[in-house]
């Protein structure tokens, strides 16, 4: 008896070890890349990074309902994941699985190029023309050698947040557009004793967002798209950025401490230090409005004193000075993501889904005409530097991949620290290269 | 965790083996039984061989797959040269291992971790004790007292954290403290200073990890016999001398078994440092640890090869520092469950 028993449990193990096996494999061959659209059912997976209960994470919600009832065979299960921990870990190791979900959060640059060579990403150059007609320039960001691999649903270019009320208290009728109106205005608010710039330095990539920014005006379009395309960055223009900073931070613009403030998290933030009034420029991307709301007790942030302005140029620098800093978002389709993946992609950044998007007001819209649906004025500003600008180029450290791209802020930060020299942030992005 | 289970088990199986297969009845079978004791031998191995199997399987199974097979995957990975993108097949022998011996980060992250093991050790050890021997005695709120002590070891690091980082800003609740008790001249840049940052995150993790160290003790002053004190006292020894010459030694195998647990929580410390502690000072050298140099490389500079190579070497360290802990410190403490046990074994069979 007692050993019939044990028979049976032997195979009931056996028989559920089966089963979990077929299951499994079930789900693998879940993706049915081939046949009609919209014929079989599909479920198409999508992980997005805007985690945070809120207006990006509902609008994402609503698109994928609106899509379900647009096309009732495809049904859209979406997982939202904080970003570094999404782009960091879950998308590799998922790629990695063979499982990955259909349509996820890429980057562009140098992830894309990574992603390609190793064949995870499904080519639709062919089904995005129009699409990519319409986002203009900034979808090469997501294109490796003429083949679109992706599409961005928000840009936009960097600049100097400031508070209104305190330029005027300072005397500074102008917004900066030379490196030296920059330093005078520093110097003027300096002067009625609050912080001039503030910067989130412990962050480490907002401090970079420096160099960044003197490479741009160092450096010519043609070096910048070679040093993104052959990784090489032997021009002296990279050691000029590291030179320039230099002398930028000589003029002590920045809060006490910068080296260890956090760009977004409390008060004592650099965003928190600009919403409540005690510093009067932070230099940040376009998302920059809605993490300062978050940071004042009222949920307003500075209100209709904050104002932006574009990166200044350099007097007699050989970069393009309407040329600019800036990154976007963008999704990406699997490579064995049914057919109904890219017709999802170009549903998001369709137009109408476009305004909706510009009118939850989480960040700027990439269509043409999707523009329309942005009410805020300062968003508006944004949205039309990044039109105006004659060449838009992708965060450096997104644009070189992680690898270099860390070793070049880690050696932006060791001269922030007073510990590093122009030199060695190149020798280590070199170095870097090779590991 | 590992080294409680590990001491626990072989424990557990010492007791299981008494009570295990009987004796044969009928012990005095003659010559002509000789065949059918062995045959009913072999059955009761057989069947002792099934039931050893058939328990120690799922728990072999769960360790290999989620222990051995990770860690023999995270040797494989660590010699190669790859990004985590495509399968790797830049094998590169034991570079990556050089390379982060020669990475000026690495070599500070390795004296971060020894400051924080030595400080761990020498603070809150006589800290813990001292507060443990306090709370040992009788008073008015005395289990408030202990849960209190315990509280900061319960909330989560994350919280931990953020609560610290709150409190040591610039111009945070701490200076504020320091300005009103006109102690203004010492606010320091307390997580922003590369040569303090290290110090200040020592200081979050004693009071931290304090509160478990006290615990212990207390747990290990409960079993100290009360008449060995009664009897110390009579023969009029002193509260002090008492504590010095009969409580603390009988607590040695606690304080032990304490040095051993912070030891290794001290090596592989993350969150704390992680969460409080700024990106910019651990990319300096300042406050990042092994661990936190694992994650920063392995994950944000996208090297998993590299990042594979730090966590064997993490897992060298931490494994060495147990074994030989244990061999050298905790001897008689797990007497016969790991290190005594093959002479004792051999001593039983050749007393037969």
């Amino acid at each position: 008896m007692a050993r019939s028993r044990r028979t049976r449990s032997v195979l009931a193990v056996f028989a559920s070890a089966a089963l979990l096996a077929t299951g499994v494999a079930a789900c693998g061959s879940d993706d049915n890349t081939s046949g009609e659209l919209y014929k079989n059912p599909v479920t198409l997976t999508w992980w997005h990074n805007a985690n945070q209960d809120g207006p990006g994470k509902d609008y994402w919600k609503k698109v994928a309902d609106d899509f379900h009832a647009l096309h009732p065979t495809v049904t859209i299960e979406i997982e939202a994941i904080e970003t570094n921990a999404l782009q960091r870990t879950r998308i590799p190791a998922a790629l990695q699985s063979n499982d990955p979900p259909d349509i996820f959060q890429a980057w562009g640059g140098g992830e894309i190029v990574d992603q390609v060579a190793a064949d995870y990403l499904k080519d639709i150059t062919d089904q995005t023309k129009a699409e990519v007609a319409s986002i203009g320039s900034a979808a090469e960001i997501w294109a490796v050698d003429g083949r679109q691999y992706g599409l961005p649903f928000r840009m936009g270019i960097e600049g100097f947040w400031y508070n209104k009320a305190m330029f005027a208290q300072a005397g500074i009728t102008k917004v900066p557009s030379t490196l030296a109106e920059l330093n005078e205005a520093v110097t003027k608010l300096k002067a009625i004793n609050v912080i001039p710039i503030a910067v989130g330095a412990g962050d480490k990539w907002p401090a970079a967002h420096y160099w960044y920014n003197f490479a741009l005006r160092d450096c010519s379009v043609a070096t910048l798209r070679a040093a993104t395309k052959e990784q090489k960055f032997d021009d002296p223009c990279f050691v000029k950025a590291g030179e320039d900073l230099q002398a930028f931070l000589a003029t002590n613009p920045f809060q006490d401490n910068f080296i260890a403030t956090k760009a977004q998290e409390g008060a004592n933030s650099s965003a928190g230090l600009v919403a409540n009034r005690k510093a009067a420029m932070e230099l940040m991307g376009d998302w920059n409005k809605g993490v300062m709301e978050t940071l004042t007790p009222d949920r307003k942030g500075l209100g209709d004193d904050l104002g932006w302005f574009p990166f200044p140029g350099i007097e007699g620098s050989p970069g393009d000075p309407k040329a600019s800093l800036g990154g976007g978002d963008g999704f990406a389709c699997a490579k064995n993501a049914p057919a109904e993946c890219v017709e999802f992609l170009k549903y998001i950044v369709s137009v109408d889904v476009q305004k909706g998007y510009a009118a939850a007001g989480v960040g700027i819209p990439v269509a043409k005409g999707a523009e329309a649906g942005l009410t805020d004025p300062v968003l508006q500003t944004i949205q039309q530097a990044t039109a105006q600008a004659s060449y838009t180029q992708l965060w450096l450290d997104t644009a070189y991949g992680s690898t270099i791209g860390n070793a070049m802020n880690d050696g932006i930060i060791k001269i922030f620290a007073g510990a590093g020299t122009p030199q060695q942030v190149v020798d280590q992005m070199k170095a870097a290269a090779q590991k | 965790m590992t080294a409680i289970h590990s001491t626990v088990d072989p424990a557990g199986r010492a007791h299981a083996r008494p009570a295990g297969p009987r004796p044969p009845s009928g012990g005095d079978g003659g010559r002509a039984g000789t065949d059918s004791a062995a045959a009913a031998r072999a059955a009761r191995n057989r069947r002792k061989w099934l039931e050893i199997v058939g328990f120690s399987a799922p728990a072999t199974i769960v360790y290999a797959m989620f222990v051995l097979v990770p860690m023999a995957f995270a040797f494989y990975y660590s010699l190669f040269r790859w990004r985590g993108v495509g399968a790797p097949t830049d094998f590169r022998w034991f570079n990556n291992y050089k390379l982060a011996f020669e990475d000026p980060v690495f070599v500070d992250a390795l004296t971060n971790n020894a400051i924080i093991v030595v400080g761990s050790l020498l603070i809150q050890g006589p800290l813990a004790l001292g507060i443990a021997l306090l709370l040992n005695r009788r008073f008015f709120g005395r289990s408030v007292f202990r849960a209190l002590v315990f509280v900061p070891y319960v909330l989560a690091e994350v919280t931990v954290g953020i609560m610290w980082g709150l409190i040591l800003v610039k111009g945070g609740e701490l200076d504020t403290v320091l300005q009103s008790a006109g102690l203004g001249s010492w606010i320091r840049p307390w997580l922003a200073d590369q040569d303090l940052v290290i110090w200040t995150l020592l200081g979050i993790l004693t009071w931290k990890y304090l509160g478990f160290a006290i615990i212990l003790f207390l747990a290990g002053l409960s079993n100290v016999p009360e008449e060995l004190s009664e009897a110390a006292a009579i023969d009029g020894a002193s509260w002090w001398q008492i504590q010095r010459h009969v409580t603390i030694p009988l607590l040695g195998p606690t304080i032990r078994i304490w040095m051993f647990l912070s030891i290794i929580g001290s090596l592989q410390v993350f969150d704390v440092i992680w969460v409080v502690s700024a990106a910019s000072m651990r990319s300096l050298g300042a406050s990042a640890t092994m661990a936190t140099y694992m994650v920063d490389n392995g994950f944000f500079a996208r090297l998993w090869g590299y990042g594979n190579a730090i966590a064997m070497i993490l897992f060298i360290i931490s494994f060495t520092a147990g074994l030989l802990f244990q061999r050298f410190v905790l001897r008689r403490d797990i007497e016969g469950a790991l290190t005594g046990r093959g002479r004792r074994a051999v001593k039983l069979r050749g007393g037969k």
